[in-house]
């Protein structure tokens, strides 16, 4: 499968940024003609990953958010979000339905959304080094859409 | 502005506006508690009907509005709800918690 385009991003992990990354991604994956519903799924996911990484990964401290993202030319679209924040004991548990750590208003939702919003999701974690997400969407070809 | 708020009687609308994410999720959270504890409504509505995006910050923050009416046996009504955010809505369960309500 052949990469057609690429991008990286760096950001702060402010919460100010969640915005400003969602839609950058969405503005990449904009090539491969997406849905309305497809775009919104990937703002989605994307804003749920970087927000795990701000209230998370850095918790109180800011460091930085890796974001990088390639369209492959089967029309799909691979999202890679990192931090080198304290990272994830249990990835099993984190990724349990309203299982949360910070407690206050976090619904516990994170994982869940990100996997019932993309197609493939994989997390890999070290503590005290990290963590990063991919998550994967085929893009449907619609009639006369250009993936070039 | 992120809220807009309308008292009827009992019932207390809160009208949010822009996009409910982690960063935005604080104010427009504060500015309905500060309408729900001066009016002691037995019905919040919460129109999402200008809401432009959410993500899962959005289940928290009407999940906690749930707890709070809770104490006083009000109810939540949610309503002008995108496909998109009704997506998520019921994703998480919240018809469980507050009766929920299309974009007309």
């Amino acid at each position: 499968m052949e990469i057609i385009n690429k991008f990286q991003l760096t950001i702060l992990s402010r919460s100010a940024n969640e915005g400003f990354a969602r839609s950058t991604v969405a503005a990449f994956a904009s090539q491969l003609d997406p849905t309305l519903e497809e775009i919104s799924d990937i703002k989605t996911a994307v804003s749920e990953a970087v927000t795990n990484c701000i209230v998370h990964g850095y918790q109180n401290e800011f460091g930085k958010i890796y974001i990088s993202g390639e369209i492959t030319s089967s029309g799909e679209l691979r999202v890679k979000i990192r931090d080198k924040g304290c990272g994830i004991e249990n990835i099993e548990k984190a990724m349990e339905p309203l299982f949360t750590t910070v407690g206050g208003e976090r619904a516990g939702l994170g994982f869940a959304v990100m996997e019932s919003f993309t197609d493939r999701i994989k997390v890999r974690s070290t503590v005290g080094k990290g963590t990063t997400v991919l998550l994967v969407k085929r893009i449907k070809p619609r009639f006369g859409s250009k993936n070039g | 502005m992120l809220t807009k708020t309308q008292v009827t009687g009992e019932v207390v609308t809160v009208y949010l506006k822009g996009e409910l994410d982690h960063h935005t999720a604080r104010r427009m959270r504060e500015a309905i508690d500060a309408a729900v504890e001066l009016n002691m409504p037995s019905l919040l509505v919460l129109d999402f009907s200008e809401v432009g995006f959410m993500d899962s910050s959005g289940i928290g923050l009407v999940m906690g509005r749930y707890r709070i009416l809770s104490k006083t046996g009000a109810q939540l009504h949610i309503q002008g709800l995108s496909p998109a955010i009704y997506k998520i809505m019921r994703l998480a369960g919240m018809e469980r918690l507050a009766t929920l309500q299309s974009k007309a």
